[in-house]
C-alpha cells in the first residue's frame, strides 16, 4: 500500500511537468503580447517598452524562461501579476475563501442530498419517487448552470426583490444579521451548483445500487433474515458506495472549473472569477498559476479517489 | 367450403416459414421505441434541427434588423420571441444561433469520437502500444478542460480569425479544442472492449483464416464496440453543445454577430431586469436540446445493452 502511494506520487511528477510544459506552451506560443496594453499607449517610448521586457525577462529565449519559471514554481513561487503587481500567490489566497464557501458549501450540500436519493429510487424503482428523481437528475444536468443562474435571478432578485444579486464578498459575519446576509446571498450560487452536482452523483448511486441489488450476497443477507433497513444500508449502501466515492473525490476539482460560470454569473470574487478576468487582461502569470493548480488538483485527487478505492474495497490489490 | 379449402391450402405457401430477419440495430430500435421519454427526446431533438435547419424558409424575418422603435419589447406576434437592445428579431435569431450551436455539438463529439475510437483501438490492440497511449491518455485526463478552452480560444482567436474569417475561424477552432479535449473517455472504453474482444475465439478465428490486423479491427472488433460509443457520442453532443454555450457565454465564444444561444445569453444577462425574455428563450432552446439529447442517450444506452432483454 505504501509502496504503490509512493510509486504513484513519483508518476504523479512527470505528469506535472509535462502539464506545466504544455501550459507554458500554450501561453507562451500565443500570439498576444503580455504588453499589449502598453502597446496601446502612444506615450510609451519604444525604447522605455524594451526595458521593460528586459526587466520582465521578457527577451530571453522561451526555454530559458520555461526552465526559470519550473524552478520558481517548484518553490511555489508564481511570480507576480501583470495587473495589480501583487504576488500571484496572494491573489489566489484571497480568492480561495470565496470560491470554498459556495463551491465547496455546495459540493457538500450535493453530496448528502445526492446518497439518500440516489439509494431511495434504486430500492424502490419504478415509484413515484423514482420518477420524479430521474426527471430532476435529467434536468439537472442539462440546465446549464448559467441559465439557472440568470432564472433564478430573473424570479428571486429581480421579480420577488428577496435575494440580492451580486455576492458582497466584504461581507463580515459579525452578528445574526449579517450571517443573514452572508446565507441570503449565498442561496442562489450555492442552489445553482447543488443542482447538478446532486443530479450527477444521485443517478450514479442509482446506478451502482441497482447492479448491486440483484447480487447474491443481498440473497444471502435477506435469507439469513436480516431486516430490509439493514440489508440495505449495511450491505448493498455500503458495497455501492464504493465507486461513488471516487466519483465524489474525481468531482472536486472539476467543481473548481464548473464554478467559473457560476462566480461569474453572481459576481464572486473567488479563482474563477479571478482566472476569467486574467485571461482578459492577458495577465499570463496568473492565468499559468490557476492552471497549474487546478492540474494538479486533478492528478492529486485521481491519486486519492485510485487509494480510497483500494482501502475500501479490499479485493483490489496493489502491485 | 370449396373455396374456403383452397384458401387454408394455400395460406402456409403465402407465409412460408419467414420471419423478417433481425438485427442488432432492428432489435435495439425496437428497443428504444418502448422508452417513452426517449423516443420524447428524439423527437424533440429532430424538430430542433429541422426548426433551425428549416425555420428561415418558414420565417422571413431578418436577423440583423435594427429598429430602436422595438427595442427591448418582450413576446408580440411580429416577434415571437421579443426583441433584443437594437430592436433585432429574437426568434431569426434563436433560429440561426441554434444551427451554429448544433453543428459545433455535432462535429466536434465527430472529432473526439474519432479520435478516441483510434487511439483506443490502437491501444487495445497492439501490446506496445499500449502503455504509451494510455499515458497519454491519463495525462489529457489530468488536464483542467474548461479553463484550458477559455485561455486557447482567448489567446488564439484572433490569428485564426484572420486566417479563416470570424465565422469559419471560431468554429473550427471551438470544434477542434472541443474534440481534442474531449476523446479521452471514448478512448478509454474502446481499448476496455478491445481488451476484451480480441481474446475472443472470433478474433482468433479472423486470425486464423489469415485476416490481417487492419482487417481484424475494422471488420470485426469496431463493429462490436460502436454501441457504447453511440451512446457515450449522444451524450457528447450535449456536453459539447452545454460546453459552446459556456464558452460563449463567458464572452469567449463565437463573436456578437454570430447569435450562437449561449452568446444571446451573454449579450441578455445585463438586462435581466427590463428584458427577461431575452435571456429566457435562448437559455430554455439550450436546455431543450440537452435534454432531449440526455434522453435519447439513456434510452440508446438501454436498447444497446445485451444483458437487458424483454
Amino acid at each position: 500500500m505504501g509502496r504503490y502511494v509512493a510509486r504513484r506520487l513519483l508518476i504523479a511528477i512527470p505528469t506535472l511537468i509535462v502539464i506545466s510544459f504544455v501550459v507554458y506552451a500554450i501561453l507562451a506560443l500565443a500570439p498576444t503580447d503580455p504588453l499589449a496594453s502598453f502597446g496601446a499607449d502612444p506615450r510609451v517610448p519604444p525604447e522605455v517598452r524594451e526595458r521593460i521586457r528586459e526587466s520582465l525577462g521578457l527577451n530571453q529565449p522561451w526555454h530559458v524562461r520555461y526552465v526559470k519559471w519550473l524552478i520558481a514554481i517548484a518553490h511555489l513561487d508564481f511570480g507576480y501579476s501583470f495587473m495589480s503587481r501583487s504576488p500571484v500567490i496572494d491573489l489566489i489566497w484571497q480568492r480561495l475563501p470565496n470560491t470554498l464557501a459556495v463551491v465547496g458549501v455546495a459540493y457538500i450540500i450535493g453530496v448528502l442530498l445526492a446518497v439518500p436519493i440516489g439509494m431511495i429510487s434504486a430500492v424502490k424503482r419504478y415509484s413515484v419517487f423514482d420518477h420524479l428523481s430521474t426527471t430532476f437528475a435529467f434536468i439537472g444536468f442539462s440546465v446549464p448552470t448559467f441559465f439557472t443562474g440568470l432564472l433564478l435571478i430573473i424570479i428571486f432578485s429581480v421579480k420577488l426583490h428577496w435575494l440580492p444579486f451580486i455576492y458582497d464578498s466584504t461581507l463580515k459575519v459579525t452578528s445574526l444579521s449579517t450571517l443573514g446576509d452572508q446565507i441570503r446571498q449565498s442561496i442562489m450560487p450555492i442552489t445553482v451548483l447543488a443542482l447538478f452536482d446532486t443530479a450527477t452523483i444521485a443517478r450514479y448511486t442509482r446506478a451502482e445500487m441497482l447492479e448491486h441489488l440483484p447480487l447474491d450476497y443481498v440473497r444471502t443477507a435477506r435469507a439469513k433474515g436480516l431486516k430490509e433497513r439493514l440489508v440495505v444500508l449495511r450491505h448493498v449502501l455500503r458495497n455501492s458506495l464504493i465507486p461513488v466515492v471516487t466519483l465524489v473525490a474525481l468531482g472536486i476539482p472539476a467543481v473548481f472549473g464548473g464554478a467559473i460560470v457560476t462566480e461569474q454569473i453572481f459576481r464572486v470574487p473567488g479563482i474563477g472569477e479571478l482566472l476569467v478576468r486574467s485571461i482578459g487582461q492577458g495577465d499570463t502569470p496568473v492565468v499559468a498559476a490557476i492552471l497549474l493548480i487546478f492540474a494538479t488538483l486533478v492528478v492529486l485527487f485521481n491519486l486519492l479517489a485510485d487509494v480510497l478505492y483500494g482501502v475500501l474495497d479490499p479485493r483490489i490489490r496493489y502491485s | 367450403m370449396a373455396a374456403t379449402d383452397v384458401e387454408i391450402a394455400r395460406l402456409p405457401a403465402n407465409i412460408e416459414m419467414k420471419r423478417p430477419a433481425r438485427s442488432l440495430w432492428g432489435d435495439a430500435w425496437h428497443q428504444f421505441t418502448r422508452h417513452r421519454l426517449a423516443m420524447a427526446g428524439l423527437f424533440t431533438f429532430l424538430f430542433l434541427i429541422v426548426f433551425t435547419l428549416f425555420g428561415p424558409l418558414v420565417y422571413h424575418t431578418a436577423i440583423n434588423v435594427i429598429d430602436f422603435n422595438v427595442s427591448l419589447k418582450g413576446p408580440s406576434p411580429e416577434h415571437p420571441f421579443g426583441t433584443d437592445d437594437l430592436g433585432r428579431d429574437m426568434l431569426a435569431r434563436a433560429i440561426l444561433g441554434g444551427r451554429v450551436s448544433i453543428a459545433v455539438g455535432i462535429t466536434s463529439v465527430l472529432v473526439a469520437i474519432t479520435l478516441g475510437l483510434t487511439i483506443g483501438a490502437l491501444a487495445g490492440y497492439f501490446v506496445k502500444l499500449d502503455s504509451p497511449l494510455m499515458r497519454v491518455t491519463d495525462l489529457f485526463l489530468s488536464l483542467p478542460i474548461l479553463p484550458l478552452l477559455l485561455v486557447i480560444v482567448y489567446l488564439f482567436r484572433d490569428s485564426l480569425r484572420a486566417a479563416f474569417g470570424p465565422e469559419l475561424g471560431i468554429f473550427l477552432m471551438i470544434v477542434g479544442v472541443i474534440g481534442v479535449l474531449n476523446w479521452m473517455p471514448v478512448a478509454r472504453l474502446v481499448r476496455a472492449s478491445f481488451l476484451s474482444l480480441k481474446q475472443k475465439e472470433f478474433v482468433e478465428a479472423a486470425r486464423a483464416i489469415g485476416d490481417p490486423d487492419s482487417r481484424i479491427i475494422m471488420k470485426h472488433i469496431i463493429p462490436n464496440v460502436l454501441s457504447p460509443v453511440l451512446v457515450a457520442a449522444t451524450i457528447g453532443v450535449g456536453g459539447a453543445i452545454l460546453t459552446e454555450s459556456t464558452l460563449s457565454f463567458l464572452g469567449l465564444g463565437f463573436p456578437s454577430d454570430v447569435p450562437t444561444w449561449g452568446r444571446l445569453l451573454y449579450d441578455a444577462k445585463d438586462y435581466l431586469d427590463i428584458a427577461p425574455h431575452w435571456a429566457f428563450f435562448p437559455g430554455f432552446l439550450i436546455f431543450l436540446t440537452v435534454l432531449s439529447i440526455n434522453y435519447v442517450g439513456d434510452g440508446l444506452r438501454d436498447a444497446l445493452d445485451p444483458r437487458k432483454t424483454s
